[in-house]
């Protein structure tokens, strides 16, 4: 594949965004006095930036890569990734969640647990979450070297210590503020570097309607009905009659309950941004804002992907064409292919340092959630405990360092051992798929005991690689694709069916048996204790006085009704 | 926190609509035979520079309104928009 014609001006843009990064980061230096003001912004961030960047922290390369190449292979489905998943995800945590994780001061998810059951939930989810942290921001770093290797023909060495660089000194200098405050830059250079994108593509393939025409063509000689690319429900009544080879209970089930509640409502990465809001109001109005462009996140991410296949498969007048891989397209490379294709000198500046930014939002995000989660749950809590605060701020700082140094090498690990990194993934899957059960019994039950939290996720994480293991997806030649148990009890239709239904059955273990085991074990937790934990046990938020628009509960059901709409219209 | 992310943001996106106005204006025609005859980055940059000057706006009229009241508003202690 040939290199993409960079010209001086695309550099210049690029190294305008450096300087605007790294100076945000010195402004903000000066600010950071106290370990709160590192960790947690000194908790004074308005909702509106707090919102961008509960998106934009989500808003890494395997987002922007990965939601177009879902696009190109099975076209609007991938829509319920946002309609069904975020969405409805962001608006429960704004109403029901963030009262507790905001009032209870905690610091951390993994300090919430800790308040509500005992040392040991808190501790077996800190850890797992600051390894997934770091595994997931090398892995950021090397799709980002990897690419930019394909595109511009950079040195693979080169691009992980300039972005690594980077990313490290604006975090050392203005901690959580400073990766919060980019994270909005950010937001803004994706939205403007994509957009010209989208509506070149459609141009290109004739409007929607031209899509659409294109598209069905494309479903037809596949063997599917017609609308199957640019319809998102219809095909969904049985398993067999779409690409993705999910039926709607396990969508709904499976990707919208299980998976989207259990990222958004309780992964630090995104909840870390909410917690650092300026009241309580402003948390609760952070995820709901955020929705507000999700919603529309399918139009900058997905539809590119799905152009790139209607164009590749059916021809258009510009003659664009997905890179062949393995007897079919690579995916991966419909968005970057895009921007090659599509942006003269100038504008293909704008679009790769869109790219970057997304990468370096992924990475900054990893590791101001892995320097909080390592300073308060991990060293405060069983290293060095009762140090001085300014020893706690110089600690985050020093984990900045490590943190960073430890994903570079997972970077480098990721490039030797492509399935180790499936692997790792797999495990993170196994771990976070019964985590939303215990937060929903731990908020809405006050029966739920310590004992029941830690070893109802244990018996939750167990059941997820249990199902695993005795399953296999259509065309599986790996043990990393499940099956290793030696029996295989079901077959599923594809990959991403296998991994809803182990969410399921994760979730309902985890459901069923901290339940179980809270009612056999005591509760040694007062009631006193509980208060601002539980839902039960904590007093009403009053809301009088807030202006109708600046309500969290108004504003969600607003998001909530648009979504709906959506859903319809695209039907 | 005494930065209005604004500022930088409104800065930023100006210096690049400015650059890619001014490169579209002189570049050749040529060039945009990729981009289906749309001197795209004439008209983005426009776009960018359109957006800037908003968020500046905002940032100063902020400031402003900052200047005139120091009471708190609803239940926070200081507005840093």
């Amino acid at each position: 594949m040939a290199h993409f014609n960079v010209a001086p001006i695309d550099y210049l843009i690029l190294s305008i965004y450096f300087v605007f990064v790294l100076g945000i980061g010195c402004i903000l230096k000066k600010f950071m006095k106290s370990s709160d003001d590192f960790f947690l912004s000194g908790r004074s961030i308005p909702a509106w930036i707090a919102g961008l960047a509960f998106i934009s922290a989500n808003l890494g390369a395997q987002e922007v890569i990965g939601m177009g190449a879902s696009g190109a292979k099975y076209g609007m489905m991938t829509s319920h990734f946002y309609w069904v998943g975020a969405i409805p995800a962001m608006a429960f945590i704004a109403i029901f969640m963030m009262p507790f994780y905001y009032g209870s001061k905690a610091r951390s998810v993994p300090e919430y647990l800790k308040l509500r059951f005992d040392e040991k939930t808190r501790g077996f989810n800190a850890i797992s979450f600051a390894v997934m942290t770091i595994f997931s921001s090398g892995i950021s770093m090397y799709a980002l070297a990897k690419l930019f290797g394909i595109l511009l023909g950079w040195d693979f060495n080169f691009s992980i210590i300039i972005s690594a660089i980077i990313v490290f000194a604006y975090i050392f200098m203005g901690g959580l503020t400073s990766a919060i405050y980019n994270e909005v830059l950010q937001f803004f250079l994706i939205v403007f570097g994509f957009l010209p994108l989208v509506l070149l593509g459609l141009k290109d393939v004739g409007g929607w309607a031209g899509l659409q025409q294109k598209l069905a063509a494309v479903a037809i000689s596949k063997g599917y009905a017609a609308g199957t690319w640019s319809d998102s429900w219809r095909h969904m009544g049985v398993a067999g009659n779409n690409p993705m080879g999910v039926e709607w209970f396990g969508m709904i089930m499976g990707l919208g309950f299980v998976l989207s509640f259990g990222y958004w409502c309780t992964d630090f990465l995104v909840v870390q941004r909410a917690m650092a809001a300026d009241s309580m109001s402003a948390a609760r109005r952070t995820p709901v804002i955020a929705a507000i462009p999700k919603m529309f996140f399918p139009f900058l991410v997905i539809l590119p992907g799905m152009i790139a296949m209607a164009l590749t498969m059916q021809g258009g007048s510009s003659g664009f064409q997905l890179p062949p891989k393995d007897g079919s397209y690579d995916f991966d490379m419909a968005i970057p292919m895009m921007l090659g294709h599509y942006f003269p000198s100038g504008m293909l500046g704008l679009g790769l340092t869109a790219l970057m930014a997304s990468f370096m939002s992924g990475m900054a995000g990893n590791v101001t959630a892995f320097n909080t989660v390592w300073t308060y749950d991990i060293y405060q809590s069983y290293i060095k405990p009762g140090q001085s605060d300014k020893h706690y701020l110089w600690m985050g700082r020093a984990a900045t360092v490590f943190g960073i140094a430890l994903s570079i090498a997972a970077a480098y690990v990721a490039s030797k051992f492509n399935n180790i990194m499936d692997m790792l993934q797999l495990v993170f899957a196994f771990v976070n798929a019964p985590l939303f059960a215990t937060f929903l019994l731990g908020m809405f039950w006050k029966r739920a005991t310590g004992h029941g939290a830690f070893f109802g996720l244990v018996l939750g994480t167990l059941a997820a690689s249990v199902h695993h293991g005795l399953t296999i997806p259509d065309g599986a030649h790996s043990i990393v694709k499940g099956g290793w148990l030696g029996i295989v009890v079901h077959q599923y239709p594809s990959e991403m069916a296998q991994n809803f239904w182990t969410a399921i059955f994760s979730w309902t273990t985890c459901f069923v048996m901290t339940i179980v085991l809270s009612l056999i074990t005591r509760q040694k937790r007062t009631n006193e204790e509980l208060g601002g934990l539980v839902y039960s046990l904590t007093p009403r938020i009053k809301q009088h006085g807030i202006a109708w628009y600046k309500q969290p509960a108004m504003l969600a059901l607003i998001v909530l009704a648009a979504t709906v709409i959506i859903n319809i219209i695209f039907w | 926190m005494n930065l209005d992310i604004r500022i930088p943001i409104g800065l930023m996106f100006g210096i690049i609509g400015m650059v890619l106005t001014i490169f579209g204006l002189m570049s050749n025609q040529q060039v945009y035979r990729r981009s289906l005859d749309i001197n795209i980055n004439l008209w983005w940059g426009v776009v960018l520079i359109i957006f800037s000057a908003l968020m500046l706006m905002m940032a100063w009229r902020k400031k402003c309104k900052l200047k005139k009241q120091t009471e708190p508003k609803e239940d926070r202690v200081l507005v840093t928009g």
